[in-house]
């Protein structure tokens, strides 16, 4: 029984992602190896493997370099620098943690908002220093268009400024300064930690170095963070994934709850073609259930035999998402060749994959501030704001609402690379209505930001 | 992702995102096939499966590559699944290695795995033509791992472009190839060892005996502890057979898989022995470290 209790709090305990952001110089691979390193997430064998490799590259003091324990491919240890988005894992007795470990390198921005579209916070690295540089704010930008509603800036290196609280206040002003912008447009909340990962100070352990700080270390702060986000989106979203048939006598549909609730006995409607019907039950392989909240992948049958088919969007008739054959989107650029008017590509969207054309590039978004500046066309590693025209109607939501139901990619018919990631926005709640039933047409002159 | 769906329990979470990745590739694929390498991340994969395709059974074979080095208890235990859930089991064997007298004592581990299980794996999946191929692989088990998509393009040569990789966003997975080309997909991708273990106890999953402790023949070879589980093993002149109370970490051929002592028979006692162990996962598997970046250039050449 005793073995039985201590197994518990593991299953029920709760998952943050969060993603790391910094250059090669500001110490996030050391960050890094420390928190799992002090929060015993490192087994022996690992540890001698570094304490070896360290041994060899001049370790710093007989201690061994933490950054070893998050070096990736071989092609990233020759240039020195990480290329792609490495996932780390680690628990401790109050959640599990999933890092996406993200290259800081302008030349890498896809690959940063790659692995910020599945976190919920970001640990933004500054080398104290150093001070903000363009790169903070390009992060910044970056996790905030990507949607991301908590930042935290680690002030790393305090041990090269003699821990000074006054060095820290002066970098915490100088972010706040351009920080505003980003709180302004999207409520970010933002918190600050003087650290020293090469030390340890204010990782997992407080340290006595900064007495005069009176928060909390980065790791009691990621263990307390609110998982869920506070906004009420109750409206329920079901993109049907998968139509299950064994035989006559069955027909599911599977998918991921991906906002809101699905109840047995609610009403639904198919969009985009708008048959409605009523939740029979919700089957799953443990049993049928009364109701399934958003995060669950089950099997819906209903009581009507509709025309539904993969792609198609499920939601409750009072409250159903856009309809449209038009986005207005926020674009990252992905791929070598620059995104054009006129270019068609593929658009997945949920589990919709139509056929979308570039209509127009409204503008390019500059990543170090927020603003906008003229462009015709999207290179790699480019963000802006473009229109695109799909050849039959999808239904979404805005990513602001609803990450699940308001992004998509682009992929090149061609090479069926994936050459870019969209964020819908927001449209006036009028045409959003409008659209959902009459499948009007309209253009969207709004400038919101992302 | 909605944020919404932060609030469920983290095996709930990871569970969820598994069965929407299996369905993804029935829904997006023409000829899917599972690698079932018998081993506990096999044994996860096929349960998730089966939920995510239940009242139905999943709609794609399942493959074995059998090195014939593999453990007898494994072999015994994938005929038993397989009878037993009915599923569609193909059982794929490189002839020509065997007829070549491929073996690990001989040959090395390095050729041995090359031959035996990427070149079997290789010729599987051509003969078939499958355009996914879902493996049990994880993350967290290795460095080139860590950089993994879900969703892994391969070339018409089975080979992975660690450089060139296609980004992965939210859950909107890529699936669109062509002809001759496929992708290779990876369900437990954001397990750790110890979610597969309590994923294992909570859910009943059936695993192969060799996981749980018990008093086994083994005998220490270059330092590890291999079972005797079979004659074909050249005993060293030196080294004397024990009998001793050992289990598996992981399964894999069973002269290149070493042997751990332990007293821990059941599951409780094997989470509670992961949680305090020392040792990472594969330190007992001698293919991970028989050159550097092994296990990256294993990859390329079209191995899991």
């Amino acid at each position: 029984m005793i073995i039985e209790s201590c197994l518990e709090p593991h299953e029920r305990k709760g998952l943050l992602r969060f993603l790391t952001c910094g250059g090669v110089d500001d110490g996030k691979s050391t960050l890094i190896g420390r928190l799992l390193h002090d929060s015993e997430s490192i087994r022996e064998d690992e540890l001698a493997a570094i304490a070896a490799d360290s041994a060899g590259a001049g370790g710093l003091d007989g201690n061994p370099d933490l950054s070893l324990l998050v070096d990736g491919l071989r092609a990233e240890r020759e240039e020195g620098i990480t290329i792609d988005v490495a996932h780390r894992y680690f628990s401790t007795a109050k959640r599990k943690f999933i890092i996406a470990d993200t290259p800081g390198h302008e030349r890498y921005t896809r690959n940063m908002a790659t692995g910020a579209s599945n976190c919920d916070l970001a640990v933004i690295l500054i080398d104290a220093s150093r001070g903000v540089r363009t790169q903070t704010r390009r992060h910044s930008c970056i996790a905030s268009l990507l949607g991301i509603r908590r930042i935290i800036v680690a002030v790393n290196k305090m041990d090269l400024v003699d821990f000074s609280q006054d060095v820290f206040n002066r970098i915490r002003d100088d972010y706040l300064a351009f920080g505003a912008k980003l709180a302004g447009i999207e409520s970010v909340e933002i918190s600050f930690i003087p650290l020293s990962a090469k030390l340890g100070d204010n990782v997992v352990h407080g340290g006595a170095n900064m007495p005069w700080h009176g928060g909390k270390p980065l790791l009691a702060t990621l263990e307390t963070v609110e998982l869920a986000e506070n906004r009420d989106f109750a409206d329920f979203r079901f993109p049907v994934q998968y139509i299950n048939r064994p035989n006559e006598s069955f027909r599911g549909y599977c998918g991921t709850v991906a906002a809101g609730v699905a109840r047995k006995g609610d009403e639904v409607v198919a969009l985009p073609a708008g048959n409605e019907s009523r939740i029979k039950s919700i089957v799953t392989f443990d049993g049928e259930l009364e109701l399934a909240p958003a995060g669950m992948a089950v099997t819906l049958v209903l009581e009507d035999e509709i025309d539904i088919a993969r792609g198609d969007l499920l939601a409750h008739p009072g409250n159903p998402p856009a309809t449209s054959d038009r986005l207005d989107a926020t674009v990252v650029w992905m791929a070598e060749a620059a995104l054009l008017p006129g270019a068609r590509y593929g658009i997945k969207i949920g589990t919709r994959g139509v056929m979308g054309t570039v209509r127009a590039v409204r503008h390019k978004i500059d990543v170090s501030d927020l603003s906008e500046c003229p462009a015709a066309r999207l290179e790699l590693n480019e963000i802006g704001r473009v229109d695109i025209a799909l050849n039959e109607p999808a239904a979404f939501d805005s990513y602001r609402d609803n990450r699940a139901t308001g992004g998509f990619i682009l992929i090149d018919p061609v090479s069926n690379a994936t050459a870019g990631a969209g964020m819908i926005h927001r449209e006036t709640d009028s045409g959003l209505r409008r659209s959902a039933f009459s499948g009007e047409k309209h253009d969207s002159g709004d400038t919101i930001q992302p | 992702m909605a944020n919404a769906a932060r609030s469920l329990p983290h095996l709930q979470q990871l569970e969820a995102e598994s069965i929407h990745i299996f369905r993804e590739v029935a829904a997006a694929f023409d000829n899917p096939v599972m690698l079932y390498s018998i081993g506990k991340d096999s044994s996860v994969m096929l349960h998730l499966a089966r939920k995510a395709f239940h009242p139905a059974r999943p709609p794609f074979p399942l493959l074995h590559v059998d090195t014939t080095w593999k453990f007898r208890e494994m072999i015994a235990h994938r005929d038993a699944q397989a009878k037993k859930l009915g599923l569609d089991l193909l059982v794929h064997i490189n002839e020509d290695g065997v007829k070549a007298g491929i073996n690990p004592f001989e040959h090395g581990s390095g050729k041995h795995t090359d031959i035996m299980k990427t070149q079997a794996l290789k010729q599987a999946l051509d003969q078939h033509r499958f355009d996914a191929a879902f493996g049990g692989a994880r993350r967290d088990e290795e460095k080139s791992r860590a950089k993994e998509r879900v969703f892994s393009f391969r070339d018409r040569n089975h080979a992975w472009d660690p450089r060139n990789q296609r980004p992965e966003l939210w859950n909107l997975y890529n699936t669109r190839i062509n002809q001759g080309e496929s992708i290779r997909v990876f369900p437990l991708s954001n397990w750790t060892e110890l979610d597969i273990w309590h994923y294992i106890h909570r859910n009943d999953v059936e695993i192969v005996p060799l996981y749980f402790a018990k008093r086994r023949p083994v005998v220490e070879i270059g330092g590890i502890d291999i079972l005797v589980d079979d004659n074909r093993l050249p005993l060293p002149r030196a080294e004397p057979v024990a009998m001793k109370m050992v289990r598996f970490r992981t399964l894999g051929c069973y002269p290149l898989t070493g042997a751990v002592e332990s007293e821990a028979a059941t599951l409780p006692a094997i989470i509670r022995e992961i949680q305090r162990t020392k040792n990472s996962e594969r330190q007992g598997r001698l293919i991970d470290s028989d050159q550097p970046a092994s296990m990256e250039i294993k990859k390329s050449q079209g191995y899991f």
